[in-house]
Parts: structure tokens; sequence; C-alpha cells
């Protein structure tokens, strides 16, 4: 039985052993949703969409859909995965269960708990109603795949005027002792009108085994909320991630995806916005800096369908050894967004002669007045450079960093929680191979 | 303290130097001077440890040590320090970061501590003073949009702060006006003294008017074909190279 297979088949498996809202609407779309997903599978090389991607030999692998952890996890074990030097709010997950033990939640101010509850309690159903699965793509299919068997991740409320004095750290851990597993976390995320919302989410895998993690995130940014959402990918060389996050904003809101790709098996991250008003930002940071025969895809979506509005990209790659990049970014502008300002730039380096990046900026423009700009380049590092370095006494791994460093820096700046710009610092410098802590 | 001994170097298998011999003694100035291609900033590269030379035959010794098959980065730390024609520009790094690095990978290198912050500030300013550079100046990115003349002054701040004992300057009056040549070459006499040496590589005399050099070599077709004192760069201006030839 294939992956496939097995997944459809364990739906009804699904279905009787959870004790699911088997009546809510919910669990409509959850029907709904596998029947799309055995209809179209998962994605070939095919497919346009995973041309540079492939899943081939992953999907082989015999996933244990139903994971249960065998050891439990102290805070001693994932203390280093989280970051301790500010106060926050955490949601934290064990093979896709919520570790109360672990985590930090609240209901005071605004709602900062699970899924799982907020999908039975009738105080949420409005919420649930008004917001499960209206961004996530039905020709998705890991997205599909996903909303079949939605039932745990972070729940996210925050009403409006209300701004978070405390970041949010959401980690899904991985354990499975025994088996391949497959997690699919499932994130849904609301932020009110004048709110403020600071989000640090993180996949990791704390066990040898193979893990592929099919993680949705849906995010609305109401009318001037600010949500600054910060991925930290650096996993196992033995886990995968699929990452889809949709995000909805309202006018004059700012919404900022920071991507950070610093290891793991396969990484796919599908970042789409949707402009639903006027004089809406958007960000998407990106910085991907990977070894060995690691590869991660980019694939993003700002859909410009409002005038007024602006987008920044900016994604920058950095590669060494056998790994392998894409970079595919489209941005829509459609007829009815005049005066859109779109801008887009990915900027790779090339360390070693095994290394790949597939870079395909798409502009789809519809509308006449409008700022649209992008720019790609690939380049390997500057050997005058170094060279100049070097005679300054400086050691050519350590000037290859500096250079390097340099070149990510203007994506790590954006960062606004400082903790955390450590933090993304110092992981760099462990995946350069050197122990400087520069202050650019 | 530089000892070049029938030095043989090659780039892309095509010979450049053709066996050199230079003696270079603490205290000392020596200018280098030749036509275009002659071979001057091979020489330079070739002291600093570029890799992209081959050193065919002959020797490289500083202070009784073989600099063969040593990085650059080694060569630097053994007190060689040499000022780019065409100093390179680094976004993203910052004058004031870049020196501090490379203070404190040759600290590390000699075995001692990072300079405190303090003290690393203190001698920033002072050495920037010294070259009459403006403070906003160190928060730059390195030679990033710099005139001609800035970068070559802040070639020569990062040799004020590095105090090489032997510098190799390499036609550092490229792009300077006569206002920021004094400057330099103001800078240089004052880091000048009976324990270390230069070496200042130009086309033309100018630049000795304010440097002046203890001897003068000329260097043709990988060669040096004459060496003299101070009046022979002067005859050099006069006559020109082809009297050598």
């Amino acid at each position: 039985m294939d992956l496939k297979e097995k997944l459809v088949s364990s739906f009804l498996a699904f279905e009787h052993k959870e004790t699911l809202d088997l009546d809510s609407n919910v669990h409509q779309i959850r029907t709904k949703a596998i029947k799309n997903f055995e209809l179209t599978g998962f994605p070939s090389k095919k497919d346009e969409e995973w041309k540079y991607t492939s899943l081939k030999s992953l999907l082989k692998n015999d996933f244990d859909i139903f994971p249960v952890t065998k050891e439990p996890v102290g805070f001693k074990n994932v203390r280093k995965y989280l970051i301790n030097e500010i106060e926050s709010y955490k949601l934290i997950f064990v093979d896709g269960v919520f570790s109360s033990f672990l985590s930090d939640t609240t209901h005071d101010e605004c709602d900062v708990c699970v899924l799982s509850s907020a999908l039975t309690r009738p105080k949420y159903k409005m919420v649930i109603d008004n917001y499960f699965n209206t961004i996530a793509k039905e020709n998705n299919s890991f997205s599909e795949l996903n909303t079949a068997f939605a039932k745990e991740g972070a729940f996210i409320n925050i009403p409006k005027n209300t701004v978070l004095q405390k970041p949010i750290q959401i980690i899904h851990f991985s354990t499975g002792s025994e088996k391949e597993v497959m997690l699919q976390p499932r994130n849904l995320i609301v932020v009110g009108e004048n709110s403020h919302a600071q989000i640090i989410e993180r996949h990791q895998n704390i066990s040898k085994n193979t893990t592929l993690t099919n993680s949705v995130t849906e995010i609305f940014v109401h009318t001037r909320a600010i949500v600054d959402f910060y991925k930290i990918q650096d996993d196992t060389k033995d886990s995968s991630l699929i990452d889809s996050t949709f995000v909805s904003q309202k006018q004059q809101s700012v919404a900022s995806v920071h991507t950070f790709s610093f290891g793991g098996g396969i990484i796919r991250n599908n970042l789409e916005f949707n402009h639903e008003g006027e004089h809406i930002t958007s960000n998407l940071h990106g910085i991907s800096i990977l070894n060995d025969k690691q590869h991660v895809d980019n694939h993003t979506l700002v859909n410009h369908k409002t005038p007024n509005c602006e987008s920044h990209e900016l994604y920058k790659g950095i590669y060494a050894n056998k790994s392998t990049g894409v970079f595919n970014g489209k941005v829509i502008v459609q007829q009815e967004a005049q005066k859109t300002n779109a801008f887009q730039q990915n900027n790779n380096i090339l360390i070693d002669d095994g290394a790949t990046i597939n870079a395909k900026p798409q502009l789809e423009i519809f509308a006449d007045d409008v700022k649209c700009s992008h720019g790609c380049t690939i380049g390997q590092l500057d050997e005058s450079a170094l060279f100049y370095m070097q005679s300054r006494g400086i050691p050519k791994k350590e000037a290859k960093a500096l250079l390097l460093f340099a070149f990510g820096n203007d994506v790590v700046e954006k960062i606004k929680i400082p903790q955390l710009k450590t933090r993304i610092t110092k992981l760099i410098a462990k995946n350069l191979g050197v122990d400087l802590e520069f202050e650019l | 303290m530089l000892s070049i001994k029938n030095l043989h170097a090659n780039i892309n298998d095509k010979e450049i130097l053709k066996g050199i011999n230079l003696e270079i003694k603490p205290g000392e100035v020596h200018a280098i001077m030749g036509p275009n291609g002659s071979g001057k900033s091979t020489l330079s590269s070739v002291i600093a440890g570029k890799e992209d030379y081959v050193v065919t035959k002959g020797s490289i010794v500083l202070n009784g040590e073989d600099l063969e098959n040593l990085a650059p980065e080694e060569i630097a730390h053994k007190g060689v320090f040499l000022s780019f024609q065409y100093p390179v520009e680094i976004p993203g790094v910052t004058v004031t970061n870049f020196i501090k690095t490379a203070i404190n990978e040759s600290r590390k290198a000699k075995g001692q501590e990072e300079l405190p912050a303090k003290d690393m500030l203190k001698l920033i300013r002072e050495k920037a003073d010294l070259l009459e550079i403006n403070r906003k100046f160190l928060s730059r990115s390195l030679n990033e949009g710099f005139s001609g003349g800035e970068k070559k002054r802040n070639e020569i701040f990062q040799m004020a702060m590095l105090e090489p004992k032997l510098a190799i300057l390499d036609e550092t009056d490229s792009g300077l006006d006569i206002d920021a040549l004094k400057i330099v070459a103001n800078g240089v006499n004052k880091l000048k003294s009976d324990d270390n040496a230069v070496v200042v590589i130009t086309h033309y005399q100018r630049l000795l008017d304010y440097i002046v050099p203890d001897f003068v070599h000329v260097l043709y077709n990988g060669k040096i074909v004459k060496s003299g004192g101070k009046d022979l760069a002067l005859e050099l201006e006069k006559k020109g190279y082809d009297w050598l030839k």
C-alpha cells in the first residue's frame, strides 16, 4: 500500500479513533478535503509547481500517521530549541499532541491555546466557522491532506486593540522512537483590528527518525493590525517539511513572514499573501543557508487585488556542497490593483561547484499604473575580496563567513525581536562553521 | 628583514617574475618603479601570498622565515601589510568591524587575548585622527562608494592599526589629489620607525617627494634592471624608462 492509499484508508480510522466533532462544519470540510486529496494525490515533478523538488523517495517511507510518544519529553530535552531569554507564550506539541506541561497559554487578554479545544468549544464556533480553511488552497494537495486530518495545532485569537507584550512560540517536536513519523499540524491565527502579534514557529525532530511534517497555517490580519511571523527551519537531515502558510490582510495592515532555512531534508515553503483592502503592506523575507544534500524550495505568491498596496520580497540563499535551492516568486497585480508597489529581490551565492539554485521570478501585471521590480542574482564568493581580507590577517574561513554574514545581513536586520536576532546570528555562524559573533 | 633571492613566479603558466633579488633592512624605505606590466604588482601579490601565483624558483624570507606555502593571513600575522592598488569593496561590513576582526584575528594567531572594546575604540580614534578620517566614515561599509582618495586613506588607516613590520604600498598615489597625497604620505612617515620597513611601488616620482626612499629599484620585464639612491627616481622622471631597456 502506498502512502496515498494508506492515508485515505486511515481517514476512517481517524474518524473512529479520535473523539471528533463528527457532525460539525469542520468535519464536512475534512470529508471534502480527503476526497479532493484522493482525486489529486501527491504532486510529482511533472507538476510545474514541483518541477525542481522531487518527493519520490521521501514518500516511499512507511510513515506512522498516528504516532505515539514512547518516552515522555521533559523541559531539559527541548530547552535548547526554545528562546528562553524572553518571556513568551508557548504552544508546544510533541508528536502532534499538545503538551500542557511544556506550554504557557493564556485566555486573558487574548486566546493563545490549541485548535483541538477551539474546535469543540461552542465559544469559538463563530471564529472557526468564519476562518477555518477559508484561505488554504483547495488545489494544494498537501494543504487538502492537512485539512482532512486537521485537529491539532496553535489557535491564536487576538481581539481588537490588543498589543501582545510577549511573543508567542509555537514548536512542534517529533520523537517517534520506532518508525518514520508523519505529522500534520494545523495553525489558525486571527489578529483583530489595531492589534499586534509576534509569532515564532519551529518544527524540530528530537529523534534520529525520518519525519515528514505537513504543516498548514492560516493567518488573518485585520484592519491596521501588525503581525510578524518568524519561521525557524533548522532540523535534522532526516526531517522534511512541507509548509503552507496563507495570509489574508485587511486594509492598512502590515504582515511580515520571515523564513530562516538552515537545515533539514527536503523543505518546501508555500507562502501566499492575499489582499482584502487598500494600503496594505506585505513583507516576505527569507534566508537559506544549506549544506550537504539539503534542499529548500521557496514558493511565494503575492496576490495584489486591491489598489494602493505594497509588497516587499527579499530572499537570499547560500548554497554549499551538493545542496539545492529553489526560488519561485510569483507576484500578481490584478487590473483593479492600481498604484501597487511590488518589489522582489532574490540573491544567491553558490559556494561549491555541486550546489544548485533554480530561481524563477514571475510577475504577472494587469494594471497599468504600478511600480514593480524584480532582481535575481546568482554569484560566487568574490575571490579578490577574500584575498583582500586574508592579507589583513583574517583567515580564509572567517573571511568567507564575514562575507556571507554581510550578504545575509539585510534579511537578519529585519528581525524585530533582539533575542531572536541573536539566536539567528548564532545559527548562521554555526551553519557557516565559524565561532564568530559579528555585529554588522 | 626581507630577503628575496632569484624569485621566479608564474600566473597561468606565464612567467611574470624572472629572477628578482632584493634585500630590505629595518628602517629602510625602498621604492620600486617601472613601466606598466613590468611585474610590480605581481611582486607585491607574491610577497603577500596570493594563491593565483606560483613561485617556481627562488625564495622570499622574512626575518629568517620562508614565506613559501604560507597562506596570506599567515604572512599578514608575521607582519607584512599590502596596501592595495584597488582596495576591494565589501558591502555590509563596516570599516570598524572589519578592522576589529583583523586585529583580533592577528592577536588570536599570536596567542594573545582579544583587544578590549574600549582600547580598540581608543586606538581606532587615534589612528583615524592621524589620517584625518571623519568618524562617520568608520561606520560605512568597507570601501563601498568611497572615492579613490578615501579608499587609499582607509588603506593607510588599516596599516596604522595593524602596525606591520613590512608595509608594501602598491600605487598608493594613484587616484589621489595633492592634498590627499600629503595626508597619506604624512601618515606613512609618522608610522615609520627604525624597526619597520616600507616598500613603495609607484609609476611616478611625485609620491617620493613626500615619502623619501633610501633605495630606488627599476623593475623591467620581471627583473630589477637598475638600483640606486633617491636621485634615480628623479632621473627616471626626466628620461623615462627607455634608456634602461
